[in-house]
């Protein structure tokens, strides 16, 4: 395994196994390497992935292409106001011939479940998701059901300020290990965009580079990458840091600092490494962080200058 | 280059230095004048309305005008831009001032250290427990100011007052070696300029209708006494001030000429204690009647008033004893006689004619004083506060028509009653009475138990005290003025409490005080003496006392950097390798930011040096390994790489 790459040279390193996931992703979703890296991340660290951006953006082409490239069993579901939880987590329906209840698993018994525009339905429907995505099972009349291994949950939704959205709160944003923005493509990757002609249909023409029973084991691999005492001290006072400047409303919870470790442990294996470098935790803060705090000055979710201010006053240990 | 005390203050900090700028400025405002404080405030005002709008500070010219303006009213008010109330007034206005030229961090510590020395100056001007919690509070608050400043916007408001308060408690050990420990002058702790002693109430050394039952009217605390034994019966607390013997018709003065002390025969053995005097700008000791022994710098007169050498112009301390019964000058020179009997021409022809009928009913002074006194216990005099205003022939009007009067009427009355009847006889002014505080047995004597009596010479007995108020009011002498005078008189409210609590919350808070005045602030060279003689450094010079006080403070350091240096933690020997090749980089120009990574800054050092580059990529690989990969053989690795930087 290399050891000393910062970023991004996976894809020289023929022998990790996410090499040709990387490559074959960048070539699906042009011009958003880091995003996709990200959002593999967040899934190696067993963490579920809030994207937020604008319609058209991609964020379901994304989804959709690490179902495929991960070999997971993927459905979607596309979140209204009229949505109701049962919508989500499935019904009992009773059957003559045999005289008896009989479940019909809803769209959340998945490995991946895409929750598309999840703020357009009402607070109840979401918290029905959110309820799975912590527990890994669901609880159905009185009889709990495990939802599938792995279990991996990709939102999207549509800004705050749009028309007709209810706001994920505080505390069910914070059960997504990270939320990432897609953005507009550059100008080469969006003139390769429209040379191509879209790339939702080649998403369907993608074959599984991960089994997905592999999963599991390289999730536990990225958990025992190490994590040296300096690197934890950086991690606390990275966290404290944020508890005690005055550019935000409240500080991050314990889970978000054991949030930030994981995620930085999986960059780093996707990197290639067996030890979390501060380079890491700089990398993953941005997406761990933003949408767990709060800005001081507005009320609005942290800006990425501010997340850049941050990480300029707390010093590597 | 730019240094750290260059750079700009952030948005947060200004508030801090208001509110430090305020505290600190804050209780001149109860004696300077009233132009001085407004005008500050308006600067600090304005200072901060800058603030909140963002506002441009106003420029040089408009500073220095202002400067110029504020010299010039100092200059108008004091007549000088030195001494004690001008050179504070004009600090106050420059600190204000600065608030307007606040633009970088210096400005901001420039502030900060006026500040400081602006809450010295409160001490010029009271040492009383309040003034001490004041500036407590406020040496935190601009502590934590000043680490506000340097901190930048990383300091939270609480976290940040925390910080100063434990820097506060840090310093306390030294603080309170330093106050034991530090060689005292006698005397104020510095040279106060010499306007610092104006404006201190007591008695006078003239006393005309109405001066006592002015003074009456203040509750202050004239002095303290402790008692050696028992303290006598209130009765006899005759405290003796002033004995005034020239009479114009209207006001009694002293006696100017030099007067030798006397010859005082004690007739009971005397009783001893120990008074602290408030300062009153006056020599006099107000020991009881009669002081038999003396501080060793103060005498007694001929008047038997005894006097200190210089006046009492800051609170002091004193041991005295004082015969109760005393029998003085029974054979008085005759130029002391022809004074005690003299009496202007042609006032008050019926007191006169009274006087001279008495004395031919029987001429022994003693039958005569009788007499007097008889003459007071039985018309309805009464005693007040309120007396009506007397004209040209006042004592004939007080004693023939009004019949209304305060102690200094009696005494003036009954003293002018005996010298026109032959007797010599002269007023005393002091205090009677006081009152004991049960919590710390001291006696405290107010303006308000001032007092005036009368002495008369008899042959052979020499000088007698006679008290006339204690004819027409007893309970003056009894149960003190608040019992003796009428419902409604204007006495200050503090004695009239009547309530038990309320009285017990002001003899709490009078003996605290009475503690801090005692302990605190009597600490003077003797008591250091004592002290240091207690732990065992009998005489100790200040060089002696300089070399004890260096020791401690040395050893106090040494103490705390030790403790310091255990609970450092321990640097880690990659880390150390590390910030020598960071040392090594610094040589070549390449700062490393304290939050910037090793890959990003071999990242810079690929681009900016590129023949560094290849020596430093080795060390970062090493170092990264040791320290975050726990690789012991990465250490030997980055060891070497270290040495091989170029």
């Amino acid at each position: 395994m290399l050891m000393f790459s910062a970023t991004n040279s996976v894809s020289a390193n023929h022998r990790h196994p996410f090499a040709a996931v990387l490559d074959q992703a960048s070539q699906v979703i042009l011009g958003k390497p880091t995003e996709i890296r990200q959002a593999i991340a967040c899934l190696l660290a067993g963490g579920h992935l809030l994207i937020e951006d604008l319609p058209g953006m991609g964020k379901t082409t994304l989804a959709h292409m690490l179902a495929r490239l991960l070999g997971l069993q993927f459905s979607r579901i596309q979140f209204t106001s009229d949505l109701l939880p049962a919508d989500i987590t499935g019904v009992s329906v009773y059957e003559r011939e045999q005289n008896q209840f009989r479940f019909i698993p809803g769209p959340v018994f998945a490995q991946l479940v895409l929750a598309d525009e999840i703020n357009r339905a009402t607070p109840k429907t979401q918290s029905a998701l959110l309820e799975a995505m912590e527990e890994g099972q669901v609880t159905i009349e009185g009889q709990t059901r495990p939802l599938p291994t792995p279990f991996f949950v990709i939102a999207t939704q549509n800004p705050a300020h749009q028309i007709g959205t209810f706001p994920l709160p505080e505390s069910q944003l914070d059960r997504f290990l990270m939320r990432i923005e897609l953005g507009y493509p550059d100008r080469q990757a969006e003139r390769a965009l429209l040379a191509s002609g879209g790339q939702r249909q080649q998403t369907e023409t993608l074959s599984s580079l991960i089994a997905a029973s592999d999963l599991p084991r390289l999730q536990s691999e990225v958990a025992s990458v190490r994590a040296a005492a300096p690197l934890i001290d950086y991690v606390q006072a990275l966290v404290e840091a944020t508890r005690s400047s005055p550019a935000f409303q409240h500080g991050l919870s314990p889970r978000a600092g054991l949030a930030l470790l994981a995620a930085a442990r999986a960059w780093a294996w996707l990197a290639g490494r067996d030890m979390v470098l501060p380079d890491d935790v700089q990398a993953v803060l941005p997406p761990v962080a933003r949408h767990r705090l709060r800005s001081a000055q507005g009320g609005g979710h942290a800006s990425a200058e501010e997340i850049a201010t941050l990480l300029r006053s707390v010093a590597i240990p | 280059m730019s240094t750290i005390a260059r750079l700009a203050l952030d948005r947060g900090a200004p508030p801090w230095l208001f509110g430090s700028a305020l505290l600190a400025t804050a209780p001149h405002a109860l004696h300077q004048p009233i132009w001085l404080s407004l005008f500050s405030g308006l600067l600090l005002a304005w200072a901060a309305w800058l603030w909140w709008r963002d506002g441009r500070l106003p420029g040089r010219w408009l500073l220095i005008a202002l400067v110029v303006l504020a010299c010039a009213g100092i200059l108008l008010e004091f007549r000088t831009l030195f001494g004690r109330d001008a050179g504070v007034g004009l600090l106050v206005i420059l600190a204000s001032m600065k608030l307007l030229e606040m633009k970088s961090r210096r400005d901001a510590m420039v502030i900060v250290i006026l500040d400081y020395f602006l809450l010295l100056t409160h001490y010029f001007f009271s040492q009383s427990i309040p003034t001490g919690l004041w500036l407590l509070l406020s040496i935190w608050l601009v502590t934590a100011a000043l680490i506000r400043v340097s901190g930048g916007a990383v300091c939270r408001p609480l976290p940040t007052l925390r910080h100063a308060g434990t820097l506060l408690a840090q310093a306390l050990p030294f603080m309170i070696v330093l106050y034991l420990l530090f060689p005292r002058i006698s005397g104020p702790l510095w040279g106060l300029p010499q306007d610092a002693h104006s404006g201190k109430t007591g008695l006078s050394d003239t006393m005309s209708p109405g001066s006592i039952s002015d003074l009456v009217q203040s509750g202050a605390i004239a002095f303290r006494v402790r008692f050696d034994g028992e303290p006598p019966p209130r009765q006899q607390l005759y405290w003796r001030g002033p004995v005034m013997e020239l009479f114009d018709g209207r006001i009694w003065r002293l006696h100017p000429g030099p007067t030798a002390a006397e010859r005082i025969e004690a007739l009971r053995p005397p009783v001893s204690y120990e008074t602290t005097l408030e300062a009153h700008s006056q020599r006099w000791l107000l020991a009881l009647d009669a002081p038999v022994t003396l501080p060793a710098d103060s005498a007694l007169n001929g008047t038997l008033t005894a006097l200190s050498r210089q006046s009492v112009d800051q609170r002091r301390r004193v041991a005295l004893s004082s015969a109760l019964s005393y029998r003085f000058n029974p054979d008085e020179r005759p130029p002391v006689i022809t004074r005690n009997l003299a009496l202007p021409a042609g006032i008050n022809p019926r007191s006169r004619a009274l006087a001279e009928s008495w004395r031919q009913r029987d001429a022994s002074p003693q039958a005569i004083v009788d007499q007097a006194l008889r003459l007071f216990a039985g018309n309805e005099f009464s005693y007040t506060l309120r007396p009506p205003l007397l004209g040209d022939n006042g004592l004939d009007q007080f004693l023939f028509e009004t019949r209304r009067g305060f102690c200094e009427h009696y005494a003036a009355a009954f003293v002018f009653l005996m010298r026109a009847a032959g007797v010599p006889a002269r007023v005393v002014g002091g205090y009677q009475g006081g009152e004991m505080n049960p919590l710390d047995g001291y006696l405290v004597v107010r303006q308000s138990d001032a007092h005036a009596w009368a002495e008369v010479w008899m042959a052979g007995r020499g000088w007698v005290r006679v008290d006339p108020t204690s004819v027409v009011a007893p309970a003056r002498l009894e149960a003190g003025i608040a019992d003796a005078l009428p419902q409604g008189e204007p006495l200050p409210a503090l004695i009239q409490i009547r309530a038990d609590w309320l009285r017990t919350l002001r003899h709490r808070w009078e003996a605290v005080n009475n503690a801090w005045n005692q302990h605190i602030l009597g600490y003077d060279p003797q008591r250091q003496r004592e002290l240091l003689s207690r732990l065992g450094l009998p005489d100790a010079d200040w060089r002696r006392l300089a070399f004890v006080l260096a020791t401690l403070c040395a050893l106090l350091l040494a103490v705390v950097t030790a403790w310091t240096l255990y609970h450092r933690p321990r640097r880690d020997p990659a880390s150390q390798l590390w910030q020598r090749a960071l040392r090594h980089l610094r040589r070549r120009q390449v700062d490393c930011a304290p939050w910037e990574t090793p890959h990003a800054l071999l990242t810079r050092v690929e681009s900016t040096q590129p023949l560094l580059a290849p020596a430093f990529r080795r060390v970062v690989e090493a170092y990264l390994g040791a320290r975050y990969g726990e690789q012991q053989h990465q250490l030997d690795a980055l060891r070497q790489a270290v040495k091989q930087l170029p």
